[in-house]
């Protein structure tokens, strides 16, 4: 296991001077580019978009977060779900009053959350269909085919069509399933579990796959542009699970990069190229590219500042956004 | 002692006091502020962003155990709770009155990332002083609170003769002898006396019972199906205990609703302390044996249908 990397170290390289500090002042939940501007939405309530900061969901907290190109979409423990544009305006979808957003995800124009029992998803058009599960949802993850949508719940996942009135598909496996992930071709299915394992299935015939030896759970993912890798954080080292063949990671060891002693909190895939951002518990964030695990110093740790707690790569891959639990952030643009 | 935010797990049947209790901390001036889990959303009269109802959904671990088992629900609120955690001081978990407290406790202790920011501090339950007779009679949970709790309110005091008040205390102790007792009147206590007791604290576990280390002997309360069962004895081999005490939690843990230990392991001049819920043990060595304090160990077990003579011979074995 190699130390928190030395920047006075000759043999390793360093972009901190490329990194531009960003002001949170506050738990960042959740970074992405929108409209090429970075967003960094906090737990708080606030969203600061470039230089601007709107509070779309007025005093209450941001409980959850996802955004696509257009906008960001935001769950509040005033129960609203939010759209706010990279402009700052914003506007109210849907209010479940009196209660907490626990899960959200979006594709194209359609969202979907959980709050309880109750899943509801909204399409392009606005229209609101609501299910309710058996045990309280999770995870939610859109497939990228259709219009379906994939719950991770205790006991494994449900796959349920908003638009088609039938229960929902039960993939089984027991234990509590939290996050949910599907592979950018929709083969696969990938969940992280209260014990510390992943769980996987191939959903052309619902074989199981189980990813295990993490020493605590896995609370991010990031796919490989090409699809083929899908990176974990949950250990001290990023653990990147290889998905090529038609077996996915069955029988195959992953790769661990950027080994250090301090836990990976967060990954983030460049959005062209074989290499991945790593962001630990200490604050720390290293650039490993994945054919020769050539390492870059991005950020040094600090402890004070709390874990990394979510990245983001523009649409060109040439700049990183990261942010902490402890409220700080920064944004690479690489050389 | 550590900036993990305390939570308080306020347990107790339905009439009992509890939502009463609980509108008192919200509403008192006190100076700090509290976020509530509730189990039923809308009981607690008060407009409060940091009140959240919960599910009560428990989670079997994968060890396929009946009696490992966490709320999932808990571990889901308190991170995004976490997140915000400017915004309070402390925690409150109310339960159902059909709820079993084991679960709640068990959480704090399995779930790491739960287990980092947040400490369990007390199970407080409020019983009636009227019904609460009939209550062990014909609801099972209501021994499980009684047995798991560290604080003990009785209740509508008024409503009830010294006699009978005694009668239920005399009740509560064969289920629970280590609890703190009070007698209150529309559950009015002070907030000390239920808040930030450290109960679970290893290091606090003397100061919570501080009579823990002085009986004498074994000692032995029971009702007909829950007891609890101590024994106390000089110094203990530490390699024949722990390999013991393990083996007897990984077999027994379903009859175990709570264990508590202070042992003085031969030649080791601090003090080892454990506490346990089922299955699941903590344990560390604390201070250190003061000079001219005893050093004697003692093991405190409360449970359903525990062997007694079986945890005696077991225990006896260790001793140095
Ligand atoms: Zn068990």
């Amino acid at each position: 296991m190699s130390d928190t990397p030395n920047a006075a170290s000759p043999e390793f390289t360093s972009l901190t001077e490329h990194v531009a500090p960003l002001a949170a002042e506050g738990h960042v939940l959740h970074a992405a580019f929108v409209k090429n501007e970075p967003v960094l939405v906090l737990a708080e309530g606030e969203i600061v978009i470039g230089e601007r900061r709107v509070a779309p969901h007025r005093d209450s907290g941001i409980l959850v977060a996802a955004c696509d190109r257009d906008g960001i979409y935001t769950g509040g423990d005033d129960g609203k779900i939010i759209r706010t544009l990279a402009s700052g305006e914003s506007e109210t979808l849907a209010h479940e009053k009196g209660k907490w957003i626990d899960a959200l995800c979006v594709k194209g124009d359609a969202v979907a959350w959980a709050t309880g029992k109750t899943v509801s998803a909204r399409d392009g058009k606005g229209q609101i269909k609501s299910t309710v599960m058996a045990t309280t949802p999770q995870g939610l993850c859109f497939l990228p085919k259709g219009y379906r949508l994939v719950i991770g719940q205790y006991g494994g996942v449900a796959l349920w069509f908003p638009n088609v009135d039938a229960a929902a598909e039960k993939l089984e496996w027991k234990g509590a399933h939290i996050d949910v992930t599907v592979s950018p071709d929709g083969r696969f299915i990938v969940t992280s579990m209260q014990e510390n394992a992943l769980h996987g299935w191939r959903f052309a015939d619902k074989k199981d796959m189980r990813m295990t030896g993490y020493p605590s759970k896995t609370r991010c993912f990031s796919w490989s542009h090409d699809g083929e890798w899908l990176a974990t954080s949950g250990a001290d080292a990023a653990i990147v699970w290889p998905f090529q063949d038609k077996d996915g990671p069955m029988g195959k060891a992953p790769k661990e990069l950027g080994v250090r002693s301090s836990k990976v909190s967060s990954v983030a895939f460049h959005p062209k190229a074989l290499v991945v951002a790593i962001g630990y518990e200490d604050s720390c964030v290293l650039m490993c590219r994945f054919t020769d695990a050539a390492e870059l110093l991005v950020r040094r740790a600090s402890r004070m500042d709390g874990k990394i707690s979510a990245m983001a790569w523009d649409e060109a891959g040439r700049r990183l956004l990261f942010g902490t639990e402890g409220g700080a952030a920064g944004i690479l643009t690489l050389p | 002692m550590s900036d993990k935010i305390p939570v308080t797990v306020l347990t107790g049947y339905l009439g009992a006091g509890k939502t009463t209790l609980l509108n008192r901390i919200l509403t008192e001036e006190h100076g700090k502020k509290y976020a509530v889990i509730v189990n039923e959303f809308g009981e607690v009269g008060i407009d409060n962003d940091l009140v959240v109802g919960a599910d009560e959904e428990v989670f079997e671990m994968n060890n396929g155990c009946i009696c490992c088992t966490v709320r999932g629900d808990l571990i889901r609120i308190i991170e995004n709770l976490m997140k915000r955690r400017g915004k309070f001081d402390a925690i409150i978990v109310e339960t159902t009155g059909l709820a079993d407290p084991a679960p709640v406790a068990q959480t704090f202790f399995v779930d790491e990332d739960l287990s980092a920011r947040s400490r369990l501090d007390a199970v407080v339950t409020v019983v009636d002083a009227k019904w609460l007779a009939d209550r062990l009679k014909d609801a099972p949970e209501a021994k499980n609170q009684i047995a798991f709790a560290d604080v003990i309110l009785i209740n509508k005091t008024d409503l009830v003769s010294e006699e009978a008040l005694a009668q239920v205390e005399k009740q509560i102790r064969a289920l629970n002898p280590y609890a703190k007792l009070h007698r209150t009147v529309k559950s009015n206590i002070e907030l000390d006396k239920v808040l930030g007791r450290n109960a679970f604290d290893l290091d606090r576990i003397l100061d919570i019972a501080p009579d823990f280390l002085d009986e004498s002997g074994a000692h032995h309360h029971h009702d007909d199906e829950m007891q609890s069962v101590s024994f106390t004895a000089g110094e203990v081999d530490p390699d024949k205990f722990m390999p013991w005490i393990n083996e007897f939690t990984q077999v027994e843990g379903p009859k175990i609703l709570r264990s508590k230990g202070i042992l003085a392991f031969k030649d080791e001049p601090r003090r080892f302390v454990f506490q346990g819920v089922h299955m699941i043990l903590d344990g560390d060595l604390q201070r250190p044996w003061r000079d001219g304090e005893k050093r004697q160990s003692k093991i405190v077990f409360i449970g359903r249908a525990l062997d007694r003579d079986a945890i005696k011979k077991g225990f006896e074995a260790c001793l140095v």
